[in-house]
């Protein structure tokens, strides 16, 4: 496995970015932490009992987070092919 | 029951004889299926079918939409469809719907870990788990830890499918005889048919299977969620008697609607520790490394919540059953909670749809037994076969060991569930789940940093499943007085919670403070042969070796 030009460096990536798809992808399991206070009937939506919708409305929410993350971490560490050390494969990188 | 449904709800009728239309409707659709099963192997055939690579991981190729299939036949069992709807008309919100938030939060999990380990297996042509453990500590003995929890774990699971077959054949009114032969040769059959085409198709064949088992199971729920409130006296309704069955329910037996206060650490735990423990059961990993591309995996995790939807609104029909009162009553008449999702359909629809809601729970089942033994035979031929016994064996030969072994683990899997009690096969799936959870710190941290120390990891998983199992053994109930569920007192902040999550934590604070000590008396830490560049790796990039037949060799480097 010593055909990596630096095998020890991630590859370049924007660390904003990549914190923005961390908080991201934290969101919903934040969301639905306190228990203690989506536990209840009211506020009711129809006939539904607020403990059942919040919850239910997470799962499009949760969705839409890791899109958004997919989306995100795409331009945080845009795909780059491993750089091979071999002389004979160094004109395939993109270097 | 014909055509004309009538508009009000049928009182439940106790389990009559057998439902012809419904059981006919199921045979046909289950035959239907077999057929897929076998002609799988044709698809995006390889040269041949003798490797793991191909039997078991289905040539590594699978896309974003195959993926999710695969994914979600997997995850969501037949089990699922059958327990999560009874926890919720048996035990009230909180043994039912905490499947809700733990499937949410899965998948912003997977996100962050399984696409790293998707890269580092692809370049190190990992099939397992433990093949990771191995190749990022140089630890035989660790790898073998995680290899043998992956089994154990795995067993009680496909066991626990076959429980879900027998709650829909028995509501069809198939195998109720007294001669154990007539009574269990249906089950023995269903699984007979699952092996053949598991060994000539591998991997290949639950994956074309889930499309179908999804059609159906999409079909069925979306019917069920339109139809039956109305025909039972609209959501309103239903909660009203939720919430009435909630105040008359004796003080020994509570029926909780929502989650009450000494229950929110158990409901927090719990979603939180089974999603932590979803992606490291063997199938799990399985399906992800089964996939093409990084990428595939981060998708699927913006699109698999489509099932927790699904799951909520079948977790629901448990509520939906005591609007409609629903009897759930078994052969001998005896009430038995788990047959109530069947038992609704079969009163409230016409037999042949009653049929089809039967057909996709039970292939339902074969999905995930499927996948799971394949998942097992995987780590067994990999992590102990190879690894141990004997170590120069070629891919073809384990592709031919895992196959012989993925028909021993189902044959366990039915022998375990017929000679044992049922409630024996789902005791034992709340102690797997327990264990396989105790691989999380050496597998997902290991993804980020190999700072821990492969003893103290070995350790700190030793004290977790001691630990675990013990507090497990201790719990007791009415009907059985060990292994009875699966959570107990947190020490430290005096609440109940999830016995694997506490079991998680205290596995971590060992292995942190055992790596400490380890890193002090400078004892080594194995050869790790993966490079951080492997870890962002993706499809187009070369594969380092398809099949790593030596990860610790020096032949590799």
């Amino acid at each position: 496995m010593s055909e990596h030009q630096n095998p020890d460096e991630a590859p370049p990536a924007r660390v904003g970015l990549l914190w923005l798809t961390g908080v991201l992808l934290l969101i919903p399991m934040l969301a639905l932490i306190p228990v203690g206070w989506y536990s209840r009937q009211d506020p009711k939506l129809g006939p539904f009992p607020f403990f059942i919708w919040y919850q239910l409305l997470w799962v499009p929410l949760t969705a839409g987070f890791c899109w958004a993350a997919y989306l995100v971490v795409q331009k945080a560490r845009p795909y780059r092919a491993i750089q091979r050390a071999e002389p004979s494969a160094s004109t395939e990188g993109d270097a | 029951m014909n055509a004309l449904i009538p508009q009000v709800a049928n009182p439940s009728r106790p389990n009559s004889g057998v439902h012809s239309v419904a059981l006919t409707v199921l045979i046909v659709l289950f035959l239907l299926v077999t057929v897929i099963g076998f002609l799988a192997s044709r698809w995006r055939k390889a040269d041949s079918l003798d490797s793991l690579d191909e039997w078991g991981l289905g040539g590594r190729s699978f896309g974003t939409w195959v993926t999710w299939f695969l994914l979600g036949g997997d995850l969501y069992t037949a089990y699922t469809f059958v327990a999560v709807p009874a926890a919720m008309y048996a035990l009230g919100a909180v043994s039912g719907f905490f499947a809700v938030p733990y499937t949410i939060v899965a998948y912003p999990i997977i996100f962050f870990f399984m696409s790293r380990l998707w890269s580092v297996s692809h370049r190190h042509g990992y099939v397992t788990g433990a093949d990771f453990v191995r190749g990022r500590y140089g630890s035989r003995g660790l790898s073998l830890a995680i290899a043998i929890t992956g089994i154990l774990a795995t067993l009680p699971y496909i066991a626990l499918q076959l429980v879900g077959i027998q709650a829909v054949l028995e509501v069809a009114g198939v195998g109720g005889g007294s001669n154990w032969f007539v009574k269990d040769i249906p089950l023995i059959i269903a699984f007979a048919v699952l092996a053949a085409y598991t060994y000539t198709s591998g991997l290949r064949a639950p994956a074309i299977i889930a499309f179908v088992k999804d059609g159906l199971i999409y079909l069925v729920i979306i019917v069920a969620i339109i139809y039956l409130p109305s025909k039972v006296g609209g959501w309103g309704h239903i909660f009203d008697a939720v919430n009435a069955k909630s105040a008359a329910a004796p003080a020994g037996k509570p029926f909780p609607a929502t989650v009450p206060k000494p229950a929110q650490w158990t409901y927090i735990t719990l979603a939180f520790g089974s999603a932590l423990a979803l992606f490291m059961y063997p199938h799990s990993i399985t399906a992800v490394l089964a996939s093409k591309s990084r990428k595939t995996i981060r998708r699927n995790a913006a699109i698999l919540p489509a099932y927790s939807l699904a799951l909520a609104l079948l977790a629901l029909l448990g509520w939906v059953a005591i609007a409609a009162g629903t009897k759930p009553l078994g052969f001998g008449n005896k009430p038995n909670a788990q047959l109530v999702v069947p038992q609704l359909f079969l009163d409230q629809f016409p037999g042949w749809f009653a049929g089809v809601a039967f057909a996709a729970i039970a292939i339902g089942a074969l999905v995930p037994a499927a996948i799971m033994s394949i998942a097992a035979s995987n780590t067994f031929t990999r992590n102990i076969y190879k690894e141990w016994l004997k170590p120069d064996a070629t891919p073809q030969e384990e592709a031919k060991i895992s196959k012989l072994v993925s028909l021993v683990v189902k044959v366990f899997a039915v022998g375990f569930v017929l000679a044992l009690d049922k409630q024996n096969a789902i005791n034992f799936q709340l102690l797997g789940g327990i264990w396989i959870l105790q691989t999380f710190p050496a597998i997902v941290v290991g993804l980020y940093t190999k700072w821990l120390h492969r003893w103290a990891l070995l350790i700190g998983w030793a004290v977790a499943m001691i630990y675990g199992t013990w507090k497990a053994f201790g719990i007791s109930s009415a009907t059985t007085s060990h292994f009875a569920g699966s959570s107990a007192i947190i020490p430290g902040i005096n609440q109940l919670g999830y016995i694997g999550a506490t079991a998680l934590a205290l596995n971590f604070i060992v292995a942190v403070v055992l790596t400490f000590v380890f890193r002090a008396m400078k004892t080594p830490y194995g050869h790790d042969e993966t490079a951080k560049i492997d870890y962002f790796a993706d499809s187009e990039d070369p594969r380092a070796a398809v099949y790593n037949r030596d990860p610790l060799g020096q032949d590799n480097f």
